[in-house]
């Protein structure tokens, strides 16, 4: 069956359908990483993107029961060059068009994926829709009127609180109190395997409700769309500021620097792969990173007493933050990988030993600076 | 970290002779690596004893040393040049044993030069095979179970503990030299033996066989800082159990899922930051595919094949940032050539996929053994790149340039769906074939994948293939069927035959519906940023990117894979084309298949190409492009061959003609060419037919050469000496070509010289004559040839002058041309005329300094040789003296004979540079890897009855040096005769012989073989042959020609007077001579 791209220029790319039928619309993006399909549409933060694979061959390994990044796929559709219909995995369970039916998500193979990504990176993100009928009048004025809602992170994130433990011995007494904008599953694996318990809450939690419980520190996840439409958190965020240690990654960082008084802006065509460079301005190490963002942070916006940590050498733009005094510390760029190099897991590494440092070694140091001046 | 300032000279090591295991790739690297270094301001001195290669160009190194790779030579030109650091690894596993040596002599030390790059330490650690596995199980990287062993002893007791099948790898070998995988306990004991005897530290690693499991690649890169990135993976289609250089690779990998891909790259990223490699480093692992559990296999610390293959496959130079990192310079500061915005601190990103195929000499060695394992037989590779798999590999199937394309081949086609299984079973060069065959019956995809282990995800693709000849066969024939054969990378020609269509129909029905090939640019990043590198591949039913800019092109036939007969020296002459025409004011415009080469660098020329070297891919590009011409002359053979259908097709060919190309190449044309300019020439014929030969024969007399019209390398030539053995010939030779007629010549037994001229069609140049030392018979690439002629006499030599320039007016040549004449009894015979660049055009050019690519391609384009400031005639002969020597690659390729005969079987050269014919003599052979350190001792002496009248003085030799000469029965009879003392060896005694040479007791051998080449081969009862063998087995050396042996003699004679050689580099051997 065929499938049709129509994009907001006016362009149409004719390819055949795999995965569910219909018409979904959303903003297009695309994706270079050279595996990881099954990730990347499941990762919440895709919410009403429809995304691009620049790498032609998709589906050869399947999809197997390991690899999802949350329990459905949020992105709006899926483009590629050759879909394989034959996988060939050990692990695979489903193929990855019955997964997407399953899904209902339309996917459009045999596009050319290199000219429509040089067409996204000429013309910057837009909308678009993915079709298996024919393109009418009312598609095109429903195209024309399309934006992504303003309170998409609330569409993916959690109703209820989750408490999540680590394996007993490993356990290592930290606490932390997770604000779900959509959180990677691998996000939240990255802190049980380094022994710490999470408390997981929706977008809309209130400060208060953090601080009764007397967390170790703050995690504002990953999520989808604009961080300036994040209202609910930026404020909870502003309220939790000095007063417990925060982290963010992806949206969760844009969110702690619009606390912080910083501004935000749109990329042309966003960051999204698993090969970006950044460097540790501290070490001028360089490493490979996972990302998967459409905004970034005006580095001269933030405040004085903010450091910048990390900087993409692609094109210069912020990849970190952090602010001793108020002990926030954050990052764009995605330290849990999936898909993609696990160089920045480091970063969790840490923050870990942060957090343990802040919580155990105060008493150490105190004891020790008595002994001194004794 | 900024460039390190200290550094100021640097002295680079080439890999040396192409050999099996190590080939173009190494000048690719070396070249980038030295312009790398010279943009520093950096002075860089070379020394490569190989001329073949455009890194002993004197433009591409500041100081450049044609001179054996021997610590002698590096302790004398360190002490000349007094270099501030040493680049090794870029020189392969050549370069890298000679940076150990030199460390470990202390020379390094005492002339205060650092080691560039990764560090001695670092180098052992990963090249010992014991220190590196403990480093792994330090690191907690999982290593097979494995023992290193020094001696049998060792070896023999891991193998009663775990079993068979083990896998052997002598540490220190370069290809897998003297391994392999021992299913038994003979086995066993053959293969460690020879892993112990290969491995220069004498040790061998053996391991649990981990068959079967996936093969996965990373090239990873990693500077001073310990910053360091993956550049690319590559999954090997054949599963562990064949060496790397002879699998079919893709890249990236295909079958891993994004954890398996990370896993193993950051286990990669691991071992280069444990090992504290400074540069571009290989990682090798197994994969299960059952279970995700992998084995590090092998890491090579220096710039590899593999490496050569990533930087093509992703458009990142692996060879420049290695060198940049080794003076200092950390990833973040090296700017990336392609986008010349972001860093090399960055992993490409690929939007196609690439597909490498080997290739292997088997189709010129049909009796040689090609079961594939782990020891590498390929003398070559090529790249195809596609959108989508089935296009890549199909491109890259196309671009071997076998006599067929396609996958499904008929000789399959007899076999029942038993024996086909019992075949797949079989690992050799024909096995994908196989596999085609058998989904082409419809034999499941699972039974393949269970006999072959090949991941199901390949054989599924090549069933996509299979089945849609399939579709082509009975579907009408649609403009969307035949997108869709396109898309998947059908050529017209395969369509026409499936379809049972005339091409031109294809042909035909393709510019109705005005189907055209469109360019994808190769950026490294998937378009996520702007780049304008001029490198393309070509696809269908998608968006053109090419950019077509106004000015006049040009179009430079490269030679494909690297091959027996076919090798570095065209991709010299393709790179030099390229300069000429660029320097002429035209756009240079390169089409190559050879991922190893310099040709395929994209900055070489203004525009390349990768594409199959198959005429619809050309005409793709030609009609993309309308380039002013097409440049044939450059690319060997497989550039000539194309010269026939591009005139078809209406192309401009520059240069000579199509009617000159064919007049040289057609036997009969050619013959009363000859007769009418009067020039003499072996009597001969063109025949089709038995009864033809035998009468011909009759009418010419034995001994006569035999072979095919238009072949490269002289394949399947042959003399013979009766009528049985041209009747057994010509049965054979009729497969190798359906279209030509075989050929048969008088065989004239006298001294071959050889030249190569530039010509504008009035006028000749050339630049020398040289001379072969072993008589006419080897065939030219075999033979040790010297410039200048030593005993040509000044009118013979005005003989082939006027030869020369009879033959050029005569055949219009526009542009360069090869000639090689048999001299005999004061007469001249012209054995053949090729109209384009030879072999030998590198060499000349260096020795003599005249730029001939260029010139060929300025008088193509319509220069005289007066306007380019040259003299015509013969140049000046200068006092240099060069003696080239052929290298071989036997000890890769099981089964083949290694006697000299008219086919040739070297795989590459070295040049002896001096000012003497005897020191250019000695330099030589030691270039080539013979020694001069054994003066007594036995040498054996088995010679057939042709040549034992020959022998006197060389035996005389032998004794008055100091040998004893070990004779078989009748040698020993016929030296007996002639009172020249030996003692009898029975020939029939050949595990004595072999006993001896286990033993090291025979400093060398001479063996002329007894019958044909042919005879030996097929009789594996013949003891020549097996003498041959065991000498190659045990590295004893062996000459087959008397000539040769007699050389030798006279440079162990020489050499043991003299022993003291100087260095010097090519342009201060010319300065003297031009003085003189």
């Amino acid at each position: 069956m065929k499938a049709r791209l129509l994009l907001d220029n006016g362009m149409i790319f004719e390819g055949e359908n795999f995965g569910a039928e219909g018409t979904a619309f959303g903003e297009i993006c695309f994706n270079t990483s050279m595996t990881g399909y099954q990730e990347i549409l499941t990762d919440p933060s895709y919410a009403k993107q429809v995304i691009v694979m620049t790498y032609p061959e998709i589906g050869n390994y399947g999809i197997n029961k390991d690899d999802f990044e949350s329990s459905r796929v949020s992105a709006a559709g899926f483009v590629v060059k050759n879909y394989s219909e034959n996988e060939s995995h050990y692990k695979s369970y489903i193929k990855l068009k019955d997964y997407l039916k399953q899904q209902n998500i339309i996917g459009v193979s045999n596009i050319d994926t290199r000219r429509l990504t040089t067409i996204i990176r000429e013309s910057g993100a837009m909308n678009c829709v993915i079709t298996t009928e024919e393109i009418t009048g009312e598609v095109k004025e429903k195209l024309k009127n399309f934006s992504i809602d303003k309170n998409i992170t609330k569409l993916v994130s959690r109703s209820t609180e989750e408490v999540v433990k680590p394996a007993q011995e490993k356990t290592n007494g930290l606490r932390i109190a997770v604000i779900d904008c959509g959180i990677k599953k691998s996000i939240i694996d990255c802190f049980k395997d380094r022994g710490c318990e999470l408390t997981i809450f929706p977008n809309d939690v209130s400060a208060d409700k953090i601080l009764e419980s007397k967390f170790d520190a703050v995690l504002i996840s990953n999520g989808p769309g604009d961080p300036q439409d994040a209202a609910e958190t930026i404020k909870t965020a502003k309220e939790l500021t000095g007063k417990i240690p925060i982290y963010g990654i992806c949206l969760g960082y844009q969110i702690l620097c619009i606390a912080l008084g910083g501004k935000t802006y749109k990329l042309k065509y966003g960051h999204r792969g698993g090969n970006h460079p950044v460097i540790n301005k501290q070490t001028g190490k360089v490493f490979m990173t996972s990302q998967n963002h459409g905004y970034a942070v005006a580095p001269a916006s933030l405040p004085e007493n903010v450091a910048i940590t990390y900087v993409n050498l692609n094109d210069e733009t912020l990849e970190g933050f952090s602010c001793k005094a108020l002990k926030i510390d954050a990052v764009q760029f995605h330290p849990e990988a999936a898909p993609g190099p696990y160089d920045a897991q480091v970063i969790f590494d840490g923050w870990v030993n942060e957090m343990l440092e802040r919580k155990y070694n105060v008493l150490d140091r105190l004891k020790k600076l008595f002994i001194k001046r004794g | 970290m900024p460039r390190n300032n200290d550094i100021k000279k640097v002295l680079v090591i080439g890999s040396g002779p192409i050999v099996i295991g190590q080939a173009a790739e190494f000048d690719y690297a070396g070249v980038q690596a030295c312009r790398a270094l010279k943009e520093e301001g950096i002075k860089v001195v070379l020394i490569n004893s190989n001329p073949a290669t455009i890194m002993t160009d004197e433009t591409i190194a500041d100081k450049v040393y044609i001179e054996p790779l021997t610590v002698e030579t590096f302790e004398y030109v360190i002490n000349k040049e007094r270099p501030d650091g040493l680049l090794a690894g870029l020189g392969g596993q050549t370069g890298l044993n000679m940076a150990l040596k030199l460390y470990e002599e202390g020379i390094l030390d005492r002339y205060n030069v650092k080691l560039l790059g990764t560090k001695i330490d670092s180098i052992k650690k990963a090249e010992d095979r014991e220190l590196f596995k403990e480093l792994m199980v330090e690191i907690g990287e999982p290593v097979p179970d494995s023992v290193t062993a020094s001696n049998m002893e060792e070896a023999q007791e891991f193998a009663s503990r775990t079993g068979f099948p083990l896998i052997i790898r002598p540490a220190y070998t370069l290809g897998g030299s003297g391994g392999g995988i021992a299913s038994n306990q003979k086995e066993f004991e053959e293969i460690v033996y020879s892993g112990l005897l290969r491995s220069p530290i004498s040790q061998v690693l053996i391991e649990k066989s981990i068959a079967g499991y996936k093969e996965i690649e990373y090239e990873v890169i990693r500077d001073a800082n310990d910053t360091a990135i993956t550049i690319c993976n590559m999954e090997n289609i054949d599963p562990i159990g064949i060496h790397t250089g002879d699998s079919f690779v893709t890249a990236p990998s295909q079958t891993l899922t994004n954890k398996e891909y990370q896993t193993l790259r950051s286990s990669a990223l691991k071992i280069i930051r444990a090992l504290k490699i400074e540069g571009g480093c290989n990682v090798q692992y197994a994969l299960d595919p059952t279970s995700s559990r992998y084995y590090v296999i092998e890491v090579n610390p220096r710039v590899s094949r593999s490496s050569a293959l990533a930087s093509k496959a992703t458009g990142f130079p692996i060879a420049k940032v290695t060198t940049k990192i080794a003076i200092g310079y950390r990833l973040d500061e090296i700017k990336n050539a392609i986008t010349q915005k972001t860093a090399a601190a960055f992993e490409p990103a690929l939007d196609y996929v690439v597909t490498k195929i080997p290739k292997w000499p088997f189709d010129k060695f049909d009796h040689g053994d090609r079961l594939l394992g782990t020891k590498m037989k390929a003398t070559g590779e090529v790249m195809a790149i596609g959108r989508t798999f089935e296009s890549s590999f199909k491109k890259a199937i196309t671009s071997i340039e076998d006599k067929n394309t396609g996958l499904v081949r008929k000789k399959y086609i007899s076999f029942s769906d038993e024996e086909l299984k019992a075949l797949l079973t079989i690992q050799d060069d024909r096995r994908i074939f196989r596999v085609a065959e058998a989904l082409s019956r419809k034999i499941s995809v699972d039974e393949i994948n269970y006999i072959t282990k090949i991941d199901k995800w390949f054989i599924y693709k090549i069933k996509n293939l299979v089945e849609f000849e399939q579709r082509l066969k009975t579907e009408p024939f649609t403009k969307e069927l035949y997108l869709e054969a396109k898309e998947k990378g059908f050529l017209d020609s395969e369509i026409a035959v499936i379809t049972r269509k005339r091409l031109e129909d294809i042909e035909a029905f393709r510019k109705e519906h005005d189907i055209k090939a469109a360019f994808k640019i190769v950026d490294t990043c998937a378009a996520e940023f702007k780049a304008c590198t001029p490198y393309y591949y070509s696809t269908y039913n998608e968006y053109d990117e090419n950019m077509i800019t106004d000015k006049e092109s040009i179009l430079i036939l490269g030679s494909g894979p690297i091959r027996i007969g076919q090798g570095i020296e065209f991709d010299y002459c393709s790179v030099h084309a390229a300069w000429g025409v660029r320097a002429k004011g035209y756009e240079a415009i390169i089409v190559n298949s050879n991922p190893e080469t310099l040709s395929t660098d994209f900055d070489v020329a203004d525009k390349l190409y990768f594409e199959p070297m198959n005429i619809e891919n050309i005409m793709n590009i030609v009609e993309s492009e309308k380039p002013y011409g097409v440049m044939v002359q450059f690319g060997g053979q497989t550039a000539i061959n194309l010269a026939e259908k591009l005139d078809k097709n209406g192309v401009k060919l520059i240069g000579t003609s199509l009617e000159s190309i064919n007049l040289a190449e057609d036997r009969k044309q050619f013959e009363a060419l000859l007769h009418a300019l009067d020039i003499p020439q072996a009597k001969g014929k063109a025949v089709r037919k038995v009864e033809e030969a035998i009468e011909t024969a009759e009418e010419l007399g034995f001994p006569l050469l035999v072979r095919p019209s238009y072949v490269i390398g002289g394949r399947g030539m042959q003399v013979v000496y009766n009528t049985e053995e041209l009747i057994t010939y010509f049965n054979s030779a009729l497969k190798f070509s359906d279209e030509h007629p075989v050929l048969i010549d008088q065989y004239i037994e006298g001294k071959e010289v050889e030249l190569d001229a530039v010509s504008d069609g009035e006028n000749v140049l050339i630049p020398g004559i040289t001379e072969h030392i072993e008589r006419a018979g080897v065939h030219s690439g075999d033979s040790m040839a010297i410039y200048p002629t030593q005993k040509v006499k000044a009118s013979m030599i005005n003989t082939l002058v006027d030869y020369t320039e009879r033959l050029a007016k005569a055949l219009k040549i526009k542009g360069l041309m090869n000639i090689q004449f048999v001299l005999k009894d004061d007469v001249a015979y012209v054995i053949e005329v090729n109209p384009r660049a030879s072999r030998t055009v590198p060499i000349m050019s260096k020795v003599t300094g005249i730029p001939m690519v260029e010139l060929g391609i300025s008088t193509a384009l319509g220069q005289s040789i007066k306007e380019l400031g040259y003299k015509p005639g013969l140049y000046d002969k200068t006092d240099l003296v060069c003696v080239k020597v052929p290298v071989f690659s036997f000890q890769k390729l099981n089964r083949i004979d290694p006697a000299l005969a008219p086919e040739m079987k070297s795989t590459g050269e070295v040049l002896g540079i001096d000012t003497s014919f005897d020191r250019a003599l000695v330099k030589g052979f030691l270039a080539a890897g013979y020694k001069f350190d054994r003066l007594n001792g036995d040498v054996m002496l088995s010679l057939n009855d042709h040549t034992k009248p020959q022998c006197d003085e060389i035996a005389k030799t032998l004794v008055e040096l100091g040998f004893r000469i070990v004779a078989t029965t009748g040698t020993h009879k016929y030296l007996e005769e002639r009172g020249i003392p030996s003692k009898e060896i029975e020939h029939f005694d050949i595990p004595k012989m072999q006993a001896h040479m286990k033993k090291k007791q025979l400093c060398f051998i001479i063996n002329t073989p007894s019958t044909n080449a042919n005879a030996a081969r097929i009789g594996s009862e013949n003891r020549g042959f097996m003498i041959r063998t065991i000498a190659e087995m045990y590295s004893t050396p062996c000459f087959t020609s008397l000539d040769t042996a007699g050389a030798y003699l006279r440079a162990l004679k020489f050499h043991n007077s003299y022993p003291n050689l100087e260095y010097n580099g090519i342009t201060e051997y010319r300065k003297v001579c031009t003085l003189v």
